[in-house]
């Protein structure tokens, strides 16, 4: 309390009040870090409201210059246009498809997002997955927790991530006095052919993983890379035909939606893996089902799916599917950088200067 | 002179397909069903899990001085007993890479051979620390229960911790720790180690003091051979420096840790989780940690892969078929 009996924070409030920002849905981020955000911030919470959203933004939002939006909140055409003040839209997502961004170029709304945080960690769960699913390391851990290992003897086996499928093993002893496996032309054997789809941020940090495993990194992307040296497929059935197993670490846009389709699905092959990480509607899911059930292809990891959090109920009978409730960016780490990065924003955009994480919208 | 002091016969032949057919061959248990039909087909099999696995009960409707080569694993290798109880052995082919079942001393003594299957199965054990890894540390075990009984509908699952740029700290930087230690670094892992003695060519940094090494890093791997020295090497006091954030993964033997230890730090949270592979008294596993959501359990599965488990047969059958035709070893320990 100051000499005149005001609560000093009330005081400062109505000196330096804090910037008003906008939330229409609760994101993730407030669950464990409301308190940190809301002591720079004044957080105008739409769902909140007994209003309807329209009336809502016009009767309290009116002069609201900023909005928090996540991944899965809708940032409408109609809700920018009913905010004239609107300057900037800051998502703790990576993902974009959620926010009209044609209609944010035309008003010249900045938007600001995840940029690359997120995909160590995102690159990380496709490894497990793939590791998961190739080594059976959940159904593994269900064999020995279930006391089946005690009573009905060794599990069974899993494939090898290099990956050695050969009719004939020659053993030969390298200089560095190491046995090698050679194939029947002799060259050393394996290399399991990984294709990525999207070779962005993420991408690039699973195929950076994934080489000292001994896997052989494919892609397929809107454009080739230059400073990659993978070999470029130009389209995902190719790819698919090429290599054993497909990782989508690519985001969900018109041309990406069910571009996971059945053909490219038989593409990939009986001995084929598909991992998402990207969106659940990247790949036709109900395809992908048949395909499992059917063993048109060998199996799964799933981070997404079409419907969240609906998996489909095929899906829970398999053994060889790896599945996680959309969790690739869910590290305590993670979440802390993610509210530090939204902070740095819009501390940035209230006080004229360049945003930490643009997204560039002139394309 | 060879190796083992023999002397070597000049004279002797090379020993035909037929003659090798009746050579007599002990296979400690059954391992895997291709190495089991390869024996078969090229030596005269004995199966000594068809004797209740026991060598009394063998002996006493087979001649002991059959048996000329011992086929063993991690489970029943070729211990004092099994030596002394069958005088013609001159090899004992081991499906692994571990010699800890092997009574070492014993065979050098009777100038018998042994060959392991190293290098074979390196990537497979080192593939498997780094997916116990994701899995406890990212919780993908968890979370894939969590779905799989319908709770996702219900609510979100909570968070897990990062791996990417984590320290990493590996207990013997041999062939299997160096392979581990390769995977972590494309995740931006710190690596140091504890061996017994520095590696010259490792660009890790190097702690002569497991404690130290246990201090620094977040996540501990045990990848060192089981002797009577690293017999519970992970003890209490290892286990409270790794601490309540630390997670002990354990792809080497089970005896490595001292498992009572780990089963109380575990459920008094003063470590944070752990990945095991190996159990003191497999397949027995502590019923405590069956519950333990930080904890993934897998039955001793290091190189359990179709395509390793058929190099380690063909490894096995060629070192067999080397030494009845008086060549080198592939892959000699003694």
């Amino acid at each position: 309390m100051d000499c005149n009996g005001y609560r000093l924070e009330n005081h400062d409030q109505n000196l330096f009040p804090k910037p008003k920002v906008l939330v229409l849905e609760p994101p993730p981020v407030f669950i464990y870090h409301e308190e940190k955000l809301s002591q720079k911030f004044h957080f105008l919470k739409a769902w909140d409201s007994p209003l309807p959203l329209d009336q809502f933004l016009t009767t309290h939002a009116h002069s609201v210059q900023a909005i928090l939006s996540h991944g899965s909140c809708p940032v409408t055409t109609n809700t920018i246009r009913l905010l004239p003040s609107l300057g900037l839209i800051v998502t703790t997502s990576a993902g974009l498809d959620q926010i009209d961004l044609q209609e944010c170029r035309r008003r010249g709304v900045s938007v600001a997002y995840a940029g690359s945080l997120f995909s160590a960690d995102v690159a990380d769960i496709a490894v497990g997955l793939l590791i998961d699913a190739l080594r059976k390391i959940s159904a593994g851990n269900r064999y020995v927790t279930q006391g089946l290992w005690a009573n009905n003897g060794d599990f069974s086996l899993g494939s090898k991530v290099r990956d050695w499928s050969l009719s004939c093993r020659k053993f030969y002893w390298a200089p560095e006095k190491k046995l090698l496996i050679l194939n029947e032309t002799s060259q050393l054997a394996g290399g399991r052919k990984v294709g990525i789809v999207g070779l962005g941020s993420i991408g690039l940090e699973v195929g950076k993983r994934l080489e000292p495993f001994g896997c052989n990194i494919l892609y397929c992307s809107r454009n080739k890379k230059s400073s990659a040296s993978y070999p470029y497929y130009s389209n995902v059935c190719e790819l698919a035909a090429n290599c054993e197993v497909l990782i989508i670490c690519c985001e969900l846009n018109d041309q990406t939606r069910h571009v996971i389709n059945k053909e490219v699905l038989l593409a990939l092959g009986k001995k084929g893996l598909i991992i998402n990480v990207g969106r659940g509607a990247i790949i036709d899911e109900q395809e992908m089902v048949r395909c499992l059930m059917q063993g048109e292809i060998a199996g799964a990891g799933l981070d997404v799916f079409e419907n969240e959090p609906h998996v489909p109920s095929e899906l829970i009978s398999l053994d060889n599917v790896v599945l996680s409730p959309h969790r690739a960016v869910h590290t305590e780490e993670t979440l802390m950088a993610s509210v530090d990065l939204v902070i740095g924003n819009l501390e940035a955009f209230f006080s004229n200067k360049p945003l930490l994480s643009p997204v560039l919208l002139d394309e | 002179m060879n190796q083992t002091g023999k002397e070597k016969n000049p004279n002797l032949k090379k020993i035909s397909g037929i003659k090798m057919k009746s050579i007599g061959v002990l296979m400690t248990c059954p391992m895997h069903k291709y190495l089991e039909q390869q024996l078969e087909t090229h030596f005269n099999l004995f199966k000594l899990w068809h004797c209740n696995s026991s060598i009394t009960e063998f002996l006493k409707t087979h001649q002991g001085n059959t048996i000329r080569a011992v086929v063993g694993d991690t489970n029943i290798g070729a211990d004092a007993e099994l030596i002394a109880s069958f005088p013609n052995l001159e090899i004992v082919a081991s499906y692994s890479v571990g010699l800890d079942k092997i009574d070492l001393r014993k065979c050098e003594e009777k100038g018998i051979r042994v060959a392991n299957t190293p290098d074979v199965l390196t990537d497979d054990v080192a593939d498997l620390a780094i997916g116990l890894i994701l899995g406890v540390l990212r919780r993908i075990c968890a979370s894939d229960e969590y779905v799989r009984i319908g709770k996702w509908k219900d609510a979100d699952f909570g968070l897990a911790t990062k791996f990417s740029g984590k320290s990493v700290g590996i207990v013997g930087l041999g062939r299997i720790g160096t392979a581990i230690a390769k995977r972590a670094e494309a995740f931006g892992c710190s690596i140091s180690y504890f061996s017994r003695s520095q590696k010259p060519f490792a660009n890790y940094k190097f702690y002569s003091n497991i404690i130290d090494l246990a201090t620094s890093c977040q996540i501990l791997i045990v990848a060192c051979a089981l002797t009577e020295e690293t017999r519970h090497i992970i003890n209490r006091e290892v286990i409270d420096a790794l601490g309540p954030k630390g997670i002990l993964i354990n792809i080497g033997r089970g005896a490595h840790v001292d498992e009572t230890e780990l089963v109380s730090a575990l459920l008094e949270g003063r470590l944070g989780g752990a990945g095991l592979d190996v159990y003191e008294n497999e397949p027995e596993v502590p019923e405590e940690l069956l519950g333990l959501g930080n904890v993934v359990l897998q039955p001793h599965v290091g190189s359990d892969t179709v395509e390793t488990s058929d190099a380690m047969a063909d490894l096995v059958i060629s070192n067999l078929k080397a030494h009845f035709s008086n060549k080198p070893l592939l892959t000699p320990v003694i």
